[in-house]
């Protein structure tokens, strides 16, 4: 098999679990994303990979062979690191080459190799330059093209585009992307941004506190999140997730005066939905207007069921002003079941909510 | 208007440091130069113009030739083995091996002695006979050696004090520049497939570039500047064998009191010095990666 295979991964400093017996598949090609919120054990888990930290147990498999106690020279990667580690003392088209020529390689290949590099990602006239006459985006394409010149099948990228502007970074996106999609390799990519994970990614690993949360594609984890980690971590505003209590028929969002928007079950739940999945309607579940904030191509209102926040999005032009009643219906496909003590999805049946409900 | 103010502000400003550089650097030279073209003063008979006759003397003056020759072995030893060992120290201690603190202040102690305080040490390690080093090659048959007292050990029982010494002074500056090292470029290093070696080869030396050019000056005006265990422990003997240029400076011109001709050596001792430091700047600047 090619590509990344990682079972049971450990990575101990002290008393500190930064990655914590975690197991994942990298298939060939495949652009994989790690998610996560800061200190989660993203670049820990890249690092052990690359064999820059070793691993306090577990197994590592690069394209088949075992390289769980080989250095990092020896297990044919390459990465780019956030803050791109250029050697400040060679020029850009030295830096790329640095591999090449560290190993030998025949002096037309290399040749051959650098232009096929300097092409795909437009460094032509900077070959001459020191990394610090270059700006922050044409760094980056530098440091990418070194990763890209050894032609390994593994490519690991440590948040290389946390440095660069909004718009860079939307061009970096799809460069890397298409650089992937064209070179056929695994790429494993770390990111804290949810939205670079969703737009570029074929799987997206979303983890917490050195553990996989979900392993799954960006339409898994945004339709069908296995938790309210998740379901909160993807998608902006986050998903409401709210406390229900029982009444009759099921359970009805906490405070509310109705009407049940789940069945009940045998431990106590909690409802969520995507403030884009909601509407504003005639009659359905009753909420006061608090707040709304407007974005141009759409506006997020904020309302008060009971005591409890829900943010709805709406495209346009905001209709409604704070202090207003409304009502806020959802397509029942919308509604997301998870276990309030575990956090854990429930995939019990949804029950409609019916117009007259109420 | 407002830049010929600032001007005068500048000029100013610079004033006090121009004064004093001026007085104790710039016209000391110019003066020495001016008596080295002069005859010494003795008696009544006051100093007068001789043109080049000091320098005529001296290249006829057998223990000048063997100062600059002892001095050229003296600095073609000491600045390569103190800047070799130095690094090797400093990488040793970045290591990260275990009683850093310790290791690093043994290391640099030597520096923090004054050189007449080392010169007593080792005087001890280099008595004959009762001395340390004696002691230590009696049992393998090689006892008996006069270090500092046959002509042909005593320039290299200096050189080993002036390593010494030196060593753990460039050390500092190594190892503050190993640490200025990012550890992602020696990574970065690694990924790519360099062995050890290979990273030190062609990303750690690279980058210590400017700091071995630092050294590097200091080391060479230390190669003629620092004279003090001469004084302490041979006064140029045996036989001149430790004869070093300022060394032989002082001589003339504090104990036989030929003041012009001391002025002369003194004045091929600048030119030397400034021919250096032209070359490091000059050449070896431009070869040398700044961040
Ligand atoms: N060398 C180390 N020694 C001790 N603890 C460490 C070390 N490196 C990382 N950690 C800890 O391991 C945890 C995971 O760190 P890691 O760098 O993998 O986080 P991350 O997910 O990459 O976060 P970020 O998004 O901020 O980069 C953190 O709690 C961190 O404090
Ligand atoms: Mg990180």
């Amino acid at each position: 098999m090619s590509g990344i295979r990682v079972e049971s991964l450990t990575k101990e400093w002290g008393t500190v679990r930064a990655v914590d017996g975690i197991g994942f598949e990298a298939g060939s090609p495949e652009f994989v994303t790690l998610l996560g919120p800061s200190g989660c054990g993203k670049s820990t888990t890249l690092r052990l990979i690359a064999g820059l930290e070793q691993a306090t147990s577990g197994r590592i498999v690069i394209a088949g062979r075992d390289v769980t106690g080989l250095p990092a020279s020896k297990r044919n990667l390459s990465m780019v690191f956030q803050s791109y580690a250029l050697f400040p003392h060679l020029s850009v088209a030295d830096n790329i080459l640095f591999g090449l020529s560290i190993r030998g390689v025949p002096k037309a290949e290399r040749k051959r190799r650098l232009s096929a590099v300097v092409d795909l990602l437009g460094l032509g006239r900077l070959l001459d330059r020191r990394p610090s006459q270059l700006s922050g985006g044409q760094q980056q394409r530098v440091a990418l093209g070194r990763a890209l010149i050894a032609e390994t099948p593994v490519c690991l990228l440590d948040e290389p585009l946390s440095n660069l502007d909004a718009q860079l970074r939307a061009e970096m996106r799809n460069e890397i992307r298409g650089l992937q999609q064209r070179l056929r390799i695994t790429m494993l990519f770390v990111t804290h941004d949810q939205t670079e994970a969703m737009s570029m990614a074929d799987r997206i690993i979303l983890m917490r506190d050195g553990r996989i949360e979900q392993n799954g594609t960006p339409v898994d984890l945004y339709e069908r999140p296995a938790s309210t980690f998740v379901a909160r971590f993807i998608g902006t505003p986050p998903m409401n997730v709210l406390d229900l209590t029982p009444v009759d028929g099921g359970l009805a969002i906490a405070g509310s005066s109705g009407p049940a928007v789940a069945p009940s079950g045998s431990s106590p739940a909690r409802l969520g939905v995507r403030p884009e999945h909601i509407g504003f309607a005639e009659s359905g579940l009753a909420a006061i207007v608090q707040s709304v904030e407007y974005f141009g191509a759409d506006t997020i209102t904020a309302c008060r069921v009971g005591q409890q926040l829900m943010l709805v999005r709406t495209p346009g032009r905001p209709a409604l002003t704070p202090g207003t009643t409304t009502h806020l219906r959802w397509p029942p496909a919308a509604a997301h079941l998870f276990d309030a003590t575990t956090g854990l999805r429930r995939d019990a049946p949804l029950q409609q909510l019916k117009p007259d409900a109420a | 208007m407002k830049t010929s103010r600032n001007a005068i502000y500048g000029s100013l400003l610079l004033l006090p440091a121009a004064v004093l550089l001026w007085t104790f650097t710039y016209q000391p030279i110019l003066v020495t130069i001016v008596d080295s073209l002069y005859s010494t003063p003795r008696g009544r008979r006051p100093a007068r113009f001789i043109g080049l006759d000091h320098y005529e003397t001296m290249m006829a003056d057998p223990v000048f030739w063997k100062s600059l020759v002892n001095n050229l072995i003296y600095a073609l030893t000491t600045i390569p083995l103190s800047i070799g060992l130095a690094l090797a120290m400093a990488l040793l201690v970045n290591a990260g091996i275990r009683g850093r603190a310790l290791t690093r202040m043994a290391y640099f102690t030597p520096t923090v002695l004054p050189m007449v305080a080392v010169a007593n040490i080792w005087m001890f390690f280099y008595t004959p006979d009762y001395g340390l080093l004696d002691q230590m090659l009696r049992p393998f048959g090689l006892g008996g050696n006069n270090w500092l007292g046959s002509s042909e050990t005593a320039l290299g029982a200096l050189i080993a004090i002036t390593v010494w010494k030196e060593a753990g002074f460039f050390m500092i500056f190594y190892l503050a520049a190993l640490q200025q090292i990012s550890p992602a470029l020696i990574e970065a290093a690694q990924l790519e497939g360099a062995a050890p070696s290979q990273v030190f080869r062609r990303v750690t030396l690279p980058l210590l570039m400017p700091t071995t050019l630092f050294v590097a000056i200091n080391a060479v005006i230390g190669a003629f500047r620092l004279v003090d265990h001469v004084f302490a422990m041979t006064k140029g003997g045996p036989d001149n064998a430790t004869m070093l240029l300022l060394y032989y400076i002082y001589q003339v011109g504090f104990s036989f009191w030929d003041t012009g001709y001391a002025a002369a050596l003194t004045v091929i001792l600048l030119a030397a010095l400034a021919l250096i430091a032209m070359f490091q700047f000059g050449y070896a600047d431009r070869r040398v990666h700044y961040r």
